[in-house]
């Protein structure tokens, strides 16, 4: 067991786990975060996705040692956000949300390429949202609901 | 009970490096997954961790005249982003894994994973990548088509870090260059077979011309002494052409595997080869 200390969702947590846990299991079962979702388990479908230092990232294959020192974003942190609700009010509009397994991590690979890239065009936002997996909507809803929430989010971004 | 280390520097790195059974880990995209057990287990790691993310020389990104050093930890993102990565490396980035596993992976990584199918080493291999290794006792440097030696095999020591990778930095009007990686789909996908090429002309002569191949072997394929056939010439003769596929025949032994067959994989580097030497570098 070590001491990690990281920022999470703006407060300071210090935690003891073995650094070689997953972010994820910390996140879920330390915390009671339970946002990010297990999906394939190898950082292959996003389920789990949250930011840290503003990148998205996999908790599934991230060591918590890794985060140590750095500030982590869930969708829990990110929901009381402005940007969060242009996001989840598009994502209702254009459909974007079926069984919502994805969404959490949808939603934040959304605000990492808004975060870097205001007006992305299609092309981007389907690079952006390459690693999240969604098995219900086909994915054109999400990528115009990413493009409503550039167009309608004036400032936000 | 396994340890984990964070040292800062490489001195304290080297320090830890001192014991034996030590697992070096920096973004962890591939040795997170390869010792996971279930959800909420502990993964399996048996060694001694040594956490890379904030030893000081090893987040080294820089360019010195004509050569580029690219510290252990730069992830693959950074390096699609930095001004002076090299074409042929950011070709192949961008189809690498998906953004997130991009933020957190390395360069040093992909090399010490030493797959076959490593996405990063066939234009790794086409520009002469030279890898830094530091250990209690030394630093050695190695030709990374000498350091790799099978799949998941590498003649690192068991003491010993890869520090960062060194790649020529030449900016040229007449280098060419292709990359193909043939995958079930574009992201997050293993290669079944990819190929880099880079070729250098001048008034209208080829002067160099390196192709490297990936998933076709225990180890990235490449052949200078093929390459080599190339140079000099202004046109390549249908004669000469043979001899070059036929050579490349000998070399390319792929298998069976879950991704792909070795005939598909045989077919499709033949044909890729045909491509480069054909139309890229004509």
């Amino acid at each position: 067991m070590s001491k990690i200390k990281f920022i999470l969702n703006g407060n300071a947590v210090e935690l003891d786990v073995v650094p070689t846990m997953r972010l994820l299991d910390v996140l879920r079962n330390n915390l009671g975060l339970t946002g990010p979702k297990e999906g394939c388990g190898e950082g292959e479908c996003g389920a789990c996705s949250v930011l840290v230092d503003h990148q998205l990232v996999n908790s599934c294959i991230m060591p918590a040692g890794n985060v140590a020192g750095h500030e982590v974003i869930t969708i829990e942190g990110f929901n009381k956000q402005s940007r969060y609700k242009k996001l989840a009010d598009t994502f209702a509009r254009a459909g974007a949300v079926q069984c919502g397994f994805c969404t959490p991590g949808m939603i934040l690979a959304a605000e990492a390429l808004l975060n870097e890239v205001p007006h992305p065009d299609e092309q981007q936002i389907r690079q952006a949202i390459s690693g999240n997996l969604c098995r219900c909507t086909g994915y054109s809803m999400i990528v115009k609901a990413i493009k409503m929430a550039a167009e309608e989010g004036g400032g936000l971004w | 009970m396994v340890k984990s280390f964070f040292p800062v520097n490489l001195a304290e790195a080297m320090a830890f490096c001192k014991q034996k059974n030590i697992c070096p880990i920096a973004g962890g995209t591939d040795l997170m997954v390869r010792n996971h057990r279930g959800t909420g287990i502990l993964p399996a790691f048996s060694a001694n961790m040594l956490f890379t993310k904030n030893i000081a020389e090893m987040n080294v990104l820089r360019r010195e005249d004509t050569q580029l050093f690219i510290g252990a930890n730069t992830t693959l993102a950074q390096l699609i982003k930095w001004q002076y990565t090299p074409r042929l490396l950011r070709m192949a980035l961008l189809e690498m894994a998906a953004p997130a596993v991009r933020n957190v992976g390395t360069l040093a990584g992909n090399i010490c994973n030493a797959s076959p199918a490593g996405d990063t080493l066939p234009p790794l291999y086409a520009m002469d990548a030279v890898v830094c290794l530091q250990a209690p006792a030394g630093k050695r440097e190695l030709p990374i088509k000498d350091f790799i030696t099978g799949p998941g095999k590498t003649v690192l020591h068991e003491d010993e870090l890869l520090v960062g990778v060194k790649l020529p930095f030449l900016v040229l009007d007449n280098e060419l260059v292709f990359y193909k990686k043939v995958a079930m789909r574009k992201a997050a996908a293993i290669s079944k077979v990819s190929l880099a090429m880079r070729a250098i002309k001048k008034n209208g002569y080829i002067e160099s011309v390196a192709v490297a191949i990936g998933a076709v072997g225990p180890v990235i394929v490449r052949l200078p002494a093929v390459e080599v056939l190339a140079a000099g010439k202004k046109a390549l003769t249908q004669e000469l052409l043979k001899n070059i596929y036929s050579e490349y025949d000998k070399a390319i032994r792929p298998i069976d595997d879950v991704r792909s067959t070795a005939a598909y994989r045989k077919r499709v580097a033949m044909n890729l080869l045909q491509h480069v030497y054909e139309h890229c570098i004509k």
